[in-house]
């Protein structure tokens, strides 16, 4: 039985006005993600990753072609529903974190079910088990300016975890974690992944990468190659893309 | 999610922005105790005269030498004003039937001095029928003594103050003090009294009307008080006055008839006009307040556009958003009117506490006109830019 297509791409075009010219941040980017999926974004800066992946979690809309979530056309879907979407099934790990300074790591955790509606209890309990999943529950009471820049992304993780997503979109998880730590967040993602979540990576580490299922590279805001995360041997995934083409059309 | 989390959410971006908040605070209070002090002092002016006027009785008119002409010309040109004399106020006591009692009076600045010790205070002439016409209350010994209003006695009744003053830890009565060139004995002295109609009773010296004009070296009198009878027409009474007083100045009218009531209500067509006078500069602090308030919900809101976009990110509806927005900007501004209420209410005692005869109470409308202001102000400007900032792709606030 094939899984079920959780994410629906079509002919998906991104276009910003730059000095009253158009950039093009992503260009016909067609791709299905089946649910329970572990996807990698790869490419080089600027190529659109970043674009790719809010426009995956509803926080940005597409300039042309079909954003088909679980079934459901987003661009059709109210304010509303979209808020639904983000707090229930979508966590977002951002790749600059977005803490709000004012709180406590416990506090940013706890934001998405402060506007779920929560009760206090409940909140701090799974607010805890998410830090501890993330090794900050030591530092649960620090602000933003207390930590350190992997303590900031494993908050970030753990406020995106913690109302239990089906979907998780990952901008460069590890970037900032020592090979310890950087292991121990992808065991934790890992770990969710292997309980159907969903989990999209963008990351520059062929390393991790080599632990999806799937990688997808972009370059100048193109998909130019699919390849099976077994695939991804010590080459660089860049240089392969675009000089030689190898890797390309692996699935499909 | 529960007013009470909102509550708590906003309380806390209260306290994470402490100086912004605490700025903003200020100039809301400030506003709020500029609006509310103001208005206060200027009705408590207001009542304040009103008060003394009411307190003279209703049935009480003055007679005021010459005529204050509306029209053209200076008082007095074409023709010499006649003086009002003591005998003038004597016939119309005796000939006006409606004229419960008089006092003829004269007023002038005098040293009065009891051996080494001296003081300038206003020396008034008047008459025993003083006693009844002003309701004077006499401490120790007695007010000056009916009988011939022309005789003019040496005696002198002083205020608390001034005895006091003259006398440390011991009776005047029956001491000789000086007043002007004059020697004159002690024969009472008032009973507290403080300011009445712009005089301090404590800090005059009474003496004989007689006496007085001869120490002042004077003519005519300052004024003179009139008490009606309760039960008389003060409109008949007018005018029986004034025939009295006409045919004894050769037909003329040279002298000024005021009722009690025209004096008040001259009075408090002043006050209305300083207080109203005091709302406009209360509201114009009140919309330097407003735009204090305006432009520091304007900075948070566009510094925490990058909050809103996180929290939409995080699934937070718009409307949870806006709610979260319009209650840390009404508490913001709630505390600042209660803040400056409180200022207000500080000052307000102490100035009570100075000066126990204002009544300083601010009017209920600048008290509600001031905090409304105050709160519609912080609720418009902390949500409508922020509405601006909900309409936003989570991923175009985050960015900026
Ligand atoms: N708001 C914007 N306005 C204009 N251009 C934008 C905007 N956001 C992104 N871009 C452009 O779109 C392109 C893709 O940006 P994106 O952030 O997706 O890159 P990325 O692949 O995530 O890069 P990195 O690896 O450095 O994070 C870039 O050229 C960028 O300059
Ligand atoms: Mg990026």
């Amino acid at each position: 039985m094939a899984p079920e297509t959780m994410i629906q791409l079509r002919d998906l075009w991104r276009t910003y006005e730059v000095g009253g010219r158009p950039l093009h941040a992503l260009r016909e980017i067609c791709e299905q993600i089946a649910s329970g999926e572990h996807v990698a974004i790869m490419g080089p800066s600027g190529s659109g990753k970043s674009t790719l992946l809010n426009l995956i979690g509803c926080l940005d809309q597409p300039t042309g072609g079909s954003y088909v979530l679980n079934g459901r056309e987003v661009a059709t879907l109210t304010e509303d529903e979209l808020a639904d979407i983000r707090r229930n099934l979508i966590g977002f790990v951002f790749q600059s974190y977005h803490l709000i300074p004012r709180l406590t790591a416990n506090g940013n955790v706890e934001l998405p079910m402060v506007f779920a509606g929560l009760p206090r209890a409940e909140r701090h309990e799974r607010a805890s088990a998410a830090l501890e999943a993330v090794g900050m529950l030591e530092r649960a009471g620090h602000r933003p300016d207390q930590l350190s820049g992997g303590e900031l992304q494993r908050t970030a993780i753990a406020r995106a975890i913690v109302m239990g997503p089906q979907l998780l979109l990952a901008d460069e998880p590890t970037g900032n974690l020592d090979s310890k730590s950087g292991q121990q967040v992808l065991q934790l993602l890992d770990g969710l992944n292997d309980r159907g979540l969903t989990l999209i990576m963008v990351t520059h580490d062929p390393g991790v990468a080599r632990r999806a299922d799937r990688i997808i590279t972009l370059v100048d805001g193109r998909i130019v190659s699919r390849m099976k995360g077994s695939a991804m041997g010590d080459i660089n995934p860049y240089i392969g893309a675009v000089d030689s083409g190898a890797g390309t059309g692996e699935l499909d | 999610m529960t007013f009470f989390e909102v509550l708590r959410f906003a309380t806390a971006a209260l306290r994470g922005h402490g100086l912004r908040t605490g700025l903003s605070m200020l100039g809301v209070g400030i506003g709020v105790a500029a609006v509310v002090m103001l208005t206060g002092l200027g009705e408590g002016a207001r009542r304040y005269v009103t008060d003394q006027f009411a307190s003279l009785g209703t049935n009480i008119l003055i007679i005021i030498p010459g005529k204050n002409e509306t029209t053209g010309g200076l008082p007095g040109i074409g023709g010499v004003p006649n003086d009002l004399t003591i005998d003038d106020a004597a016939t119309v006591l005796r000939t006006v039937r409606s004229v419960d009692t008089l006092s003829p009076v004269a007023m002038g600045t005098e040293t009065v001095s009891y051996r080494s010790r001296s003081r300038d205070v206003m020396v008034v002439g008047a008459t025993s029928e003083m006693q009844q016409v002003r309701g004077i209350v006499v401490r120790s010994g007695s007010f000056l003594p009916p009988g011939d209003w022309k005789r003019g006695a040496p005696v002198a009744v002083m205020g608390k103050g001034i005895a006091q003053e003259l006398f440390p830890g011991q009776d005047p009565v029956g001491k000789v003090v000086r007043v002007g060139d004059f020697r004159t004995r002690v024969i009472g002295v008032m009973a507290p009294r403080g300011v009445s109609l712009g005089i301090d009773f404590d800090d005059i010296v009474i003496i004989p009307v007689a006496t007085s004009m001869r120490l002042f070296n004077r003519n005519s009198l300052f004024r003179v008080l009139i008490k009606l009878d309760p039960l008389a027409d003060s409109e008949v009474a007018k005018a029986d006055i004034m025939a009295t007083l006409i045919e004894r100045h050769d037909g003329e009218e040279d002298f000024t008839l005021i009722t009690q009531d025209a004096v008040m209500s001259a009075f408090s067509q002043i006050f209305a006009a300083l207080t109203a006078a005091l709302a406009g500069i209360a509201a114009i602090s009140l919309s330097v307040a407003g735009i204090g308030i305006m432009n520091v919900m304007l900075v948070a809101v566009s510094e925490r556009t990058h909050e809103i976009g996180l929290l939409k990110a995080v699934g937070a509806r718009r409307r949870q958003i806006l709610v979260a927005f319009l209650t840390e900007a009404v508490l913001l501004s709630g505390a600042g009117g209660v803040l400056g209420l409180g200022a207000a209410w500080i000052a307000m005692q102490a100035l009570a506490a100075t000066y126990p005869a204002v009544d300083v109470t601010p009017p209920t409308w600048a008290v509600l006109a001031a905090v409304g202001v105050s709160l519609v102000v912080g609720a418009v400007f902390g949500v409508l830019p922020a509405r601006n900032a909900t309409r936003l792709d989570p991923i175009a606030a985050l960015r900026s």
